[in-house]
């Protein structure tokens, strides 16, 4: 009698490969996954092609071509469980520093035949475009929580990913406040959790790389005395 | 009447990024080449305008995921040599063994991830992993390390956070760094029996008269930095002259420029390194080229992977001999003031050159980008390996031809993220 595996798919839109990379980072646990799930689609790991319905679909990167803004429909639609991963993903990412801004000049200043460049004018998350059962943050994401996203909703459950900001993780690790004790600017208090508070622990501030946390107060952040000076470094 | 014939992969796999590949054939001689690359052009060189220079390491890391330490490299030398600031000792002995965690995890990677299935038959590491379970762990395990070295070093392994302009916020310990020696002699051991595994391979015959080049820096094996470019043609010129050399092309069905070299197709990476540089690869890596039969020029890039596994030796031993003689600077970094100007950098990324210029204004502020990164220096040769292997080979059957040019693509490990986005490959014969 065959057992039904699980399948996971893992597809790539606008990004730099880290997030998916975080899955084959793995290293210890790897082999384990793919003895529980079927990994029917990841072609940066694998040439064999499986086609839909998947059991969880992890997408990583932002929506930036008239081509992707449909292709996310079909994934979609393949998709019993769908996890965007990254802060491209969940949030545009750092390509969508273009929103609002001129495209044709960004075009025109990277490619000297800007006919054959076809993009939108913004770059988006992949909730902008279809429902997502979960978003996962970070540039890239902690590969522990992928590992717990993965198997939470393989078994049912809600992932444990705190939704705080990156101050309580900060705090708890014992490390002395980097904008109070050293006057270094820090996005910690608006940045969603998930890094362990690495660049505190490495005395700088935090800029931000896990995207906002729920409810972030940004404009109480950039009032305080103590950011308003570093607001023409750390906010434009 | 002429024969006509379309093959067609939709997507190749195991590279990082997407892209596509057309080959078009008449009468069983190959008429056209095309490298596609549709990656969703996400305009760094455009958003880093009116940006602060310290910005640019942590920015330029999100072009790939794979090599974010080669662009921070190019980005903090581009602005340290426009400020004349020098990183030496210590400080740069950090920068060389953070790349060298990043050449162990992703030569790792290619090696054994993405390129030697295709040498086995099967599709992916999963597969060979019910094949050789062991083999599969050994690789697990190299690439952790590697991991493992960015961590202690960089903060992290994927866009590492410890790095700056002038040298590091926080410099580790030599009792962080010793923890990493029983590993790394490990390593040392299982990358020379890497090695030799991937020298056995069968190799596909194509012999190609290609134009190198690669960074130099005085005796040392190039990763980090570089003074110089060196070409297999001899010529020899600073980094600053880049562009009077190098000149990209926009074609119509890429998005990542194409460049050439005094207006030929060039290749950077293993093959390129080697071919310049295998005099100065650290003893380990020097004698098992020795042993396995590596000439000094390679020219058949199916063997790229045995060259890859030299590098990962040298990675290793390198490694190896900058923490013994490691001692913890007393600064973690050197100020580095902004003066206007244009300043360049440039590392070797585990795929090859990757060469940043910046343009800055006496504030700091970043008036113009650019950076070439190595798959678009070597898309046009690709396109030339194709062209030559398929004309060689014409008479394969579809299926095993449409396997080999994949394969040949792979020898590049492209960094399509760097460059690209769905590689689908189409061989039409006409």
């Amino acid at each position: 009698m065959s057992v039904h595996k699980p399948r996971l798919a893992v597809y790539k839109f606008s990004s730099c490969d880290g997030c998916q990379l975080s899955l084959l980072d793995c290293e210890e646990e790897l082999l384990d996954v793919t003895d529980a799930v079927e990994i029917a689609y990841f072609l940066e790991a694998s040439s064999a092609v499986g086609k839909g319905p998947y059991d969880v679909t992890l997408v990583e990167g932002s929506i930036s071509t008239p081509h992707d803004a449909e292709r996310i429909h079909a994934i979609r639609r393949a998709s019993k469980v769908l996890v965007s991963i990254g802060s491209c993903a969940t949030t545009g990412g750092i390509q969508a520093l273009r929103n609002g801004r001129s495209l044709d000049a960004f075009v025109s200043a990277v490619y000297a035949s800007p006919e054959h460049i076809s993009a939108l004018r913004t770059s988006t998350a992949i909730a902008d475009h279809v429902p997502v059962d979960f978003e996962l943050n970070g540039c890239p994401i902690n590969k522990t929580q992928l590992l717990d996203v993965v198997g939470s909703l393989l078994a049912g459950r809600r992932p444990n990913v705190q939704s705080y900001a990156v101050c309580v993780e900060c705090k708890r690790a014992g490390i002395p406040c980097v904008l109070v004790s050293h006057g270094t600017a820090c996005l910690g208090p608006v940045t969603a959790a998930g890094c362990g508070a690495l660049c505190p622990l490495y005395a700088r501030g935090c800029f931000g790389c896990f995207g906002p946390k729920e409810q972030a107060n940004v404009a109480a952040l950039e009032q305080t005395p103590l950011m308003s000076a570093f607001r023409e470094v750390s906010f434009r | 009447m002429s024969r006509t014939k379309t093959i067609r992969t939709d997507y190749l796999a195991r590279v990082e990024g997407e892209g596509g590949m057309t080959v078009k054939m008449r009468d069983g001689a190959v008429e056209d080449v095309q490298l596609r690359i549709y990656e969703p052009p996400r305009f760094f060189e455009a958003f880093l305008q009116g940006r602060d220079f310290r910005e640019a390491p942590d920015v330029t890391a999100r072009i790939c995921g794979i090599c974010p330490v080669a662009y921070q490299m190019a980005a903090c030398l581009a602005m340290e040599s426009l400020a004349g600031v020098e990183v030496e000792g210590q400080l740069r002995a950090l920068r060389r063994l953070l790349y060298c965690g990043e050449w162990i995890e992703s030569h790792t990677l290619h090696i054994f991830m993405l390129h030697a299935p295709d040498f086995l038959g099967v599709h992916s590491a999963v597969e060979l992993a019910a094949i050789d379970r062991p083999l599969v762990e050994t690789a697990l395990r190299l690439k952790k390390l590697g991991n493992d070295v960015m961590r202690v070093v960089g903060g992290r392994e994927v866009h590492p956070i410890n790095v700056r302009v002038g040298g590091w916020y926080k410099a580790p310990t030599r009792a962080e760094l010793d923890a990493l020696v029983p590993e790394l002699e490990w390593a040392l051991a299982a990358s020379l029996d890497a090695t030799r595994l991937v020298a056995g391979f069968d190799f596909p015959e194509l012999e190609q008269d290609y134009l190198f080049m690669a960074l130099a820096d005085d005796d040392e094996y190039p990763i980090d930095r570089g003074s110089h470019l060196v070409t297999s043609h001899g010529a020899l010129f600073p980094v600053a002259d880049f562009y009077e050399h190098v000149t990209e092309h926009h074609v119509a069905h890429s998005n990542a420029l194409q460049a050439t070299l005094d207006g030929e197709p060039y290749l950077v990476g293993p093959l390129a390194r080697y071919a310049l540089h295998h005099e100065r690869l650290s003893p380990a890596a020097h004698a098992v080229a020795g042993d396995v039969g590596l000439e000094p020029v390679v020219k058949n890039p199916f063997r790229s992977i045995v060259v890859r596994a030299v590098e990962l030796v040298h990675a290793c031993e390198e490694a190896l001999r900058l923490i013994e003689h490691y001692e913890q600077p007393p600064e973690p970094s050197l100020e580095v003031l902004p003066r206007a100007g244009t300043g360049h950098g440039a590392s070797e990324a585990p795929r090859g050159v990757l060469y940043h210029r910046y343009r800055l204004d006496d504030a700091g502020t970043i008036l113009d980008a650019k950076i070439v990164p190595p798959t678009s220096q070597n898309q046009r040769m690709i396109e030339d390996d194709l062209r030559a292997f398929v004309g060689a080979h014409a008479s394969l059957p579809d299926e095993e031809l449409q396997w080999r040019c994949e394969q040949a693509i792979r020898n590049y490990d492209p960094c399509i993220s760097c460059a690209t986005h769905f590689l689908d490959l189409q061989v039409q014969r006409l």
